[in-house]
Parts: structure tokens; C-alpha cells; sequence
């Protein structure tokens, strides 16, 4: 299935009204839908920025000025209402305390259903499959104070994905959870690509964690996009990283020992990759 | 300097958080705490600086019992950078969040000035002197956190998760000036999922789970040891994982460029 551009921002420019300067500078971006994309960059490098800009609460709850043109799915954010980008558009927080607020994991979970209007029973149903996927259905009566971080985590993310979004936007998903269930949130996170078709893009620093699960890299560094392609190809040239992404070991031995003249067959992404090559020596 | 004898700990509600929990930490040693989401590491530090106190054994900081020192007594040589930074950020502006702790402590403006202009140059934060801190990124908001404790430099400093949120400049920032406090007779300990970071950093480590402590060991010890950091939900940093797929196990190389090395006279072999 060829995948089609779900986002894409034409020629966007945003300032705060709070700031001297363009906080994202002459952006033009296309994001595929069924693909996982990375966006990274160092701090104040306009990455929330550019996620508010997706989400619609960048123009409607933060003035400034607003250049060129950004289309999620179809609609142009400019001109769409808050509801119809929610429909289409899912956001998990960097603090998932930011996000959960009812008494209960299931009731949390549900609020996103029930402002939608849909009959209780298919809300239950919804819910409680949810919590399967996610693994937290012995959670289910914890009040939020309860949960671990990781828990936290999974409880809003369970309440955005109930709403069935196109598009899943994370911001930081893994910084606060231990590496192995950071690394079995980015399977589930594969999975729901692959297997739903969801679009999911990605803010990370770490890019050890998430670069195997990537379709595509966007580096960000002073509201400009610097780099935009596979991370293979990101990787494989010098002027296309630049010295605050943490590029994975495996993938700095590489360019090392590639720049001393060993042969590769292809850019080194990850651990695997790099034994590989090394073995073939 | 720091010793925990037999503490466990039971939240107001009953729960066990922690549990038979026996622990020398000498002055001058850095120590990493790490452990999976939910293993205690945050209520173990809590009890260094005197937040909570143990429902039962006794925690040691510089010969006293802090069950008989108060939290502002302990907090003058015991810094702590927590997490959330949230939870840690209340000032209106940058600049009056770093010399909250500097003007509370008392100490005279001529050291005050010194260190204020210390900190800020050493974390950028010049530039955000008026603004409020809470208005900013995730990453700016833990510096402001870092330069608010460093700026009155106690002799214990507890970090937890400071990489978070941080650019690699910065982390290399924060990994020499880890080693700068080292040098300079300060105790670090610091709780870190990133395990990169931690083996740059090569600090002693204490694995726990469920409360209980499960072994104290070296870096390469600890993250050689399939088994055990399986069981406390770390995966080995690429380089062991790396070395380990090529049939090595022990001395394994601890920067790039070492083991660039190594595998370039492997293959010139």
C-alpha cells in the first residue's frame, strides 16, 4: 500500500507573540501515514512548537503570527475547530500527569468516548479492550496517584487511543520509564503502525531507543529542519547530524570506523547491524 | 558517609516501599542508583536528605541519625535535583529561582554573586534570567533545577534523572561536570535510566527491585550480567551488547574511540 502524505506543512512560519524571533522558520514537511517519524533537535530547537502546529493549539491557544499553511488529513488546522483536529489526531504529553485527571484508570480512559456521545455499552467495550492491549486492565480502579510512571504513561496513552486517531503524536514517550519498558512500549508502538495504519511521530533525545522502529528522521535545530529521510541516510552523511542529537553507539563506531576507511554495506542504525558488518571482517 | 542499616520503609498506607536496605556510600564516590520503574530508587534518596525516615533501621549521614535532624538541617550539605522538575520549580523568574537556596542559606552577596554568574554561564541560562521558569522547554526547566542546587554547592549531591530531556552537548556538559565535583571532593549519587550515559560515567552501581537492593557492583560487572539487569529492567548499553555479540566479555573498551580501535586491529589481523 503506498502510504500518503497525512501532514504536511507548506512554507510555516510561526513567532510567538512573547518572542523577537521566528520560533520555526520556513518549514516544509510531508509526514506519511502507516510511518513511524522521529522528529529530533536540541532543546528550544521549535520541536513542541511544531507539535502544537499539528494539534491546532498552535493558532488557537497561543498568539503569534502565523505564516504559510499546515494540512493534518485533509483539513487545514488554520481554519478547522479543536474538535475535528481531535477526531483525527491523538497527543500524549511528555508528564502523563498533565493528562490524566479522573478518579479512576477505566474512567480516564473513557472520558475522551464520552464527550464523543457514545453509548455506554461501546464504551465499556472499548475501554476494557484498551486496557488489554495495554496491559493495565488489573489497573483498572487505581486512581492516578497509584500508578507508576510507566503506568501513567500507559493510562494516557490508553485514553488517546481509544478515540481511534490517524495520527498519534509522543512527545518524549520513553524518558521516564525503565530502558526494557521503553523498549516494549516502541514494539506496541510498531505494532499499532503496522498493524492499524497509525501514524506516529515521535519527539526523542534518546535515539538509541527508537531509531530501529523509525521510518523517518527529521532533525530540527534552530527552527529550521535540517535533516529529512530514512535514519540510514541521515546517518551516512557528516553534515547531516548535528553535535546535540545523541546518535546511537552503534551508529557514532560506525561513522568512525568509516571514516578511517573500513567498509560498510550500509549505514549502521543499530547493535545488530553493527555485529553483523564486524563479523563479516 | 551515607549508610542505611536495615531501613525498610512502609508508605502512610501500609505498603512496603522498601525493604532491609544496607548500604555504605563513601564520601568522594559517585553512585548510581538504577532499577526499574517502581523499584524504590526515588524513596531511597528521599531518606538521604531526610524527606522521609525509615519505619524501622536507621539511615547515617555524616555521624547523625536523620531521624534527629531536620530537613533544612540536612539540605545545607545535601542537594537534590528531583525528577520532575515540576515539583521542584516555584520562583518567578529564573533568576530568583537559583538564588532562592543561595539568599535562604545566608550566605554573603559578594559569594552569592559568584556563584550565580557560576552556574549560569555553566548552563547557559543567562538569557533566561526574567523569565519565568515554568514557562520554559522540558530540557531548560531541568538545567534551571541543576544550576538552582550546584549554585550552593553542597557536599552531597543527589541527581535523579538528570539526563532527562537533554541534549547531548549538554549531557557531555553534565558528564565532565559530574567528574569536576568528583575531582573536588563532592559525594554524587544519581538515579539514571540512561544507561549510555552511565556507562560513560563508569560510577559504582546499586540494582534494585521491589524495594530490596539485588546486587552492588561495577559498571561492567552489573551490565555483563544478562540476568541480573534483566530482572531490573535495563538493557546493556550498545557497546557491551556490541562487544558482547563479538565473544567479549571482559575489559570491554569504555569510549569510541578505544573500541574503534580495538576493531580496527582485529581486522588488520
Amino acid at each position: 500500500m503506498s502510504a500518503k502524505d497525512i501532514i504536511k506543512f507548506k512554507d510555516f512560519s510561526f513567532k510567538y507573540s512573547s518572542s523577537n524571533n521566528n520560533i520555526l522558520e520556513n518549514i516544509n514537511l510531508n509526514i506519511k501515514s502507516n510511518e513511524i517519524t522521529v522528529l529530533a533537535g536540541p532543546t528550544g530547537c521549535g520541536k513542541s512548537t511544531l507539535l502544537r502546529s499539528i494539534v491546532g493549539l498552535i493558532p488557537n491557544m497561543y498568539d503569534g503570527e502565523y505564516v504559510g499553511e499546515v494540512t493534518v488529513d485533509g483539513i487545514i488546522i488554520k481554519d478547522a475547530e479543536i474538535k475535528d483536529i481531535a477526531k483525527r489526531v491523538g497527543f500524549v504529553f511528555q508528564n502523563p500527569e498533565n493528562q490524566i485527571f479522573m478518579f479512576s484508570v477505566e474512567r480516564d480512559i473513557a472520558f475522551g468516548l464520552e464527550n464523543l456521545g457514545i453509548e455506554q455499552s461501546r464504551i465499556k467495550e472499548k475501554v476494557s479492550k484498551m486496557m488489554e492491549t495495554l496491559n493495565i486492565s488489573h489497573l483498572a480502579e487505581k486512581a492516578p496517584h497509584e500508578l507508576s510512571d510507566g503506568q501513567k504513561q500507559r493510562t494516557a496513552l490508553a485514553g488517546v487511543l481509544a478515540m481511534e486517531p490517524k495520527i498519534l503524536i509522543l512527545d518524549e514517550p520513553t524518558s521516564l520509564l525503565d530502558p526494557k519498558t521503553a523498549s516494549e512500549f516502541m514494539e506496541l508502538m510498531n505494532r499499532l503502525c503496522k498493524e492499524k495504519g497509525i501514524s506516529i511521530i515521535i519527539v526523542e533525545h534518546r535515539l538509541d531507543l527508537v531509531m530501529k522502529y523509525a521510518n523517518r528522521l527529521v532533525i530540527l535545530s534552530k527552527g529550521r529542519i535540517v535533516s529529512n529521510d530514512s535514519p540510514r541516510n541521515v546517518f551516512k552523511y557528516k553534515n547531516k547530524i548535528i553535535p546535540e542529537i545523541s546518535i546511537p553507539f552503534s551508529t557514532k563506531l560506525y561513522r568512525k570506523l568509516a571514516e578511517s576507511d573500513m567498509k560498510f554495506s550500509k549505514a549502521v542504525i543499530d547493535v545488530e547491524n553493527m555485529i553483523d558488518e564486524i563479523r563479516k571482517k | 558517609m551515607i549508610e542505611f542499616n536495615q531501613v525498610s520503609y512502609n508508605h502512610p498506607d501500609g505498603t512496603n516501599a522498601l525493604n532491609d536496605i544496607n548500604l555504605k556510600i563513601q564520601k568522594n564516590s559517585i553512585t548510581a542508583i538504577v532499577g526499574n520503574n517502581g523499584a524504590g530508587k526515588t524513596t531511597l534518596v528521599k531518606h538521604i536528605n531526610g524527606l522521609l525516615k525509615p519505619t524501622t533501621g536507621k539511615v547515617i549521614i555524616q555521624n547523625n541519625d536523620t531521624k534527629k535532624l531536620s530537613v533544612a538541617e540536612l539540605s545545607r550539605n545535601i542537594g537534590m535535583v528531583f525528577q520532575n522538575s515540576n515539583h521542584q520549580l516555584f520562583a518567578d523568574t529564573v533568576k530568583n529561582e537559583i538564588l532562592f537556596g543561595l539568599h535562604n542559606f545566608g550566605f554573603d552577596e559578594l559569594y552569592i554573586k559568584e556563584r550565580y554568574e557560576f552556574v549560569t554561564d555553566l548552563f547557559d541560562l543567562k538569557k533566561y534570567e526574567e523569565i519565568s521558569p515554568l514557562k520554559l522547554s522540558g530540557g531548560e526547566k531541568k538545567k534551571v533545577c541543576l544550576a538552582s542546587v550546584l549554585a550552593w554547592n553542597p557536599d552531597i549531591l543527589i541527581l535523579d534523572e538528570p539526563t532527562v530531556g537533554q541534549d547531548e552537548l549538554q549531557k557531555s556538559i553534565l558528564l565532565d561536570f559530574i567528574n569536576s565535583l568528583h575531582k573536588n571532593d563532592k559525594t554524587i549519587i544519581i538515579i539514571s535510566h540512561d544507561i549510555e550515559f552511565l556507562w560513560r560515567l563508569q560510577p559504582k552501581i546499586v540494582t534494585m527491585s521491589d524495594g530490596r537492593i539485588i546486587e552492588i557492583n561495577n559498571t561492567e560487572k552489573i551490565f555483563t550480567n544478562k540476568e541480573l539487569i534483566d530482572q531490573v529492567g535495563l538493557i546493556a548499553p550498545q557497546i557491551v551488547r556490541i562487544f558482547n555479540g563479538l565473544g567479549i566479555v571482559n575489559d570491554i573498551p569504555i569510549n569510541l574511540n578505544d573500541a574503534a580501535k580495538m576493531i580496527k586491529n582485529w581486522s588488520n589481523e
